[in-house]
């Protein structure tokens, strides 16, 4: 059974929980088992995702609709836009990109679970599966502008986020 | 281009995703735009902090087996036609070392059992046990001149044994296996975490020089005999890979006559 750590994988960030994650795996090999013959491409994976992730969807609107994870909008409380310094700085390497590089395995998965789905699942499937827009589009069902807008927006959303939490715990002199 | 042009483009950019004329026009503007520079580098980390950092979460170990068995209780629906390209996107994956993967090998039985094709669920079934039971050698050891011998007197036949980790598939051992009724050798090689087990037992046909691929429920199967000999190989690596490791073994083994 190829892709079940993709699948699981992606199960796990959209549930954030690993009994759950484990339940919509099981049902949704079960469904693309049963529809298999509803695949006619290339990509087995992106199909098995794209099952995964619907599965995943129909499974916290019914499940867990309370604490549905919401889009906060943009610009909101996380619009803590560090000014960008001008040409002075250009070739050196600036205090947030620093203090990026510095981020701990803790601080990235706290800030990404903290995303709402709609964000954590397109830089999952871009940042961990290497998946093209493409392919991204299809899984999501989205046209592929707001794949890339959306990317651009969950990426701008973490840094203000991680350039927060740093600042919080220890970004000495900053 | 411009800064409002420019950065919705950076993360497209960052991606690889942008096309060339629009990737060009972009480089020229972050050469003289240190606010752009600054934006990508950002998110650069942003990318490679994620990439670096953001857990995998693996599949726990019993949801593969529990998948497994409920496919199983709903696979009498399945035409068997179509079970065997639905077996080849569910197939067996890497190193299938455990007992749901003999539940899956068990799972689709495709093919009309014909005599060839008894022989290849026999080397099949073999492949799978032999990883399963960690029994996968009685004589672990890479170099040919210690494998080779440890078959005098087992077998009434001499398998060739040379090893191919030159060529990336090293020899792990050999054992003394049961197909079709009667004693054959087993020959294991490695590719990264894929096992080839490579059986030698005498010809039961015509000889073929140039290898048979047949696929038996996600293994890859070839069959070829040279030197009155039949040799069949089993793998889960994928047929480009598994065609390397026979060009490999081929140009290796001392030239055997293709006729007996």
């Amino acid at each position: 059974m190829p892709h079940l750590d993709a699948a699981y994988n992606l199960a796990r960030w959209l549930t954030r929980n690993d009994h759950d994650a484990e339940d919509v795996v099981q049902e949704a090999y079960l469904r693309a088992f049963r529809f298999f013959d509803g695949f006619h491409g290339d990509n087995a994976r992106a199909w098995l995702l794209s099952i995964v992730r619907h599965t995943c969807f129909t499974w916290l609107k019914r499940n867990r609709s309370r604490d549905q994870a919401v889009e906060p909008a943009d610009g909101g409380a996380g619009a803590h836009q560090t000014s960008v310094t001008g040409a002075a700085l250009a070739d050196l390497e600036s205090p947030e990109v620093l203090l990026l590089r510095a981020l701990d395995r803790r601080q990235v998965n706290q800030a990404l679970e903290a995303l709402s789905a709609d964000y954590r699942e397109v830089l999952i499937l871009r940042e961990i599966e290497e998946l093209s827009y493409r392919d991204i589009a299809r899984i999501v069902g989205v046209p592929i502008g707001t794949v890339m807008s959306r990317l651009a927006r969950a990426r701008a959303q973490l840094q203000r986020a991680w350039l927060q939490v740093q600042a919080k715990d220890g970004g000495h002199g900053l | 281009m411009d800064c409002d042009a420019a950065k919705p483009l950076l993360s497209v950019y960052l991606d690889g995703e942008l096309g060339a004329g629009e990737s060009l026009a972009l480089e020229t503007h972050l050469e003289g735009c240190a606010d752009c520079r600054e934006v990508l580098a950002r998110a650069e980390a942003a990318s490679a902090a994620i990439r670096g950092q953001a857990e995998y979460f693996r599949s726990p170990g019993p949801l593969r087996a529990r998948i497994l068995d409920q496919l199983q209780a709903s696979l009498p629906a399945a035409p068997p036609a179509r079970a065997a390209a639905r077996w080849r996107v569910f197939g067996i994956g890497s190193l299938a070392a455990s007992a749901a993967a003999l539940a899956a090998s068990l799972l689709l039985f495709i093919n009309a059992p014909g005599p060839a094709n008894l022989i290849a669920d026999q080397i099949v079934a073999s492949h799978v046990r032999s990883m399963m039971a960690q029994h996968l050698t009685d004589v672990a050891s890479s170099d040919q001149h210690t494998v080779k011998p440890w078959f005098d007197g087992k077998l009434d036949l001499a398998p060739p044994v040379v090893d191919l980790a030159k060529a990336g598939f090293p020899l792990v051992g050999g054992r003394l296996d049961y197909i079709d009724h009667r004693p054959v050798a087993a020959l294991v090689y490695r590719h990264d975490k894929h096992l080839i087990n490579l059986f030698v037992m005498p010809a039961t046909g015509a000889a073929t020089a140039t290898a048979d691929v047949t696929l038996v429920r996600g293994y890859e199967v070839l069959r070829w005999s040279a030197g009155g000999m039949d040799f069949w190989a089993v793998s889960d690596l994928n047929p480009g890979e598994l065609k390397a490791w026979h060009d490999a073994l081929t140009a290796a083994l001392p030239p055997l006559p293709a006729a007996n």
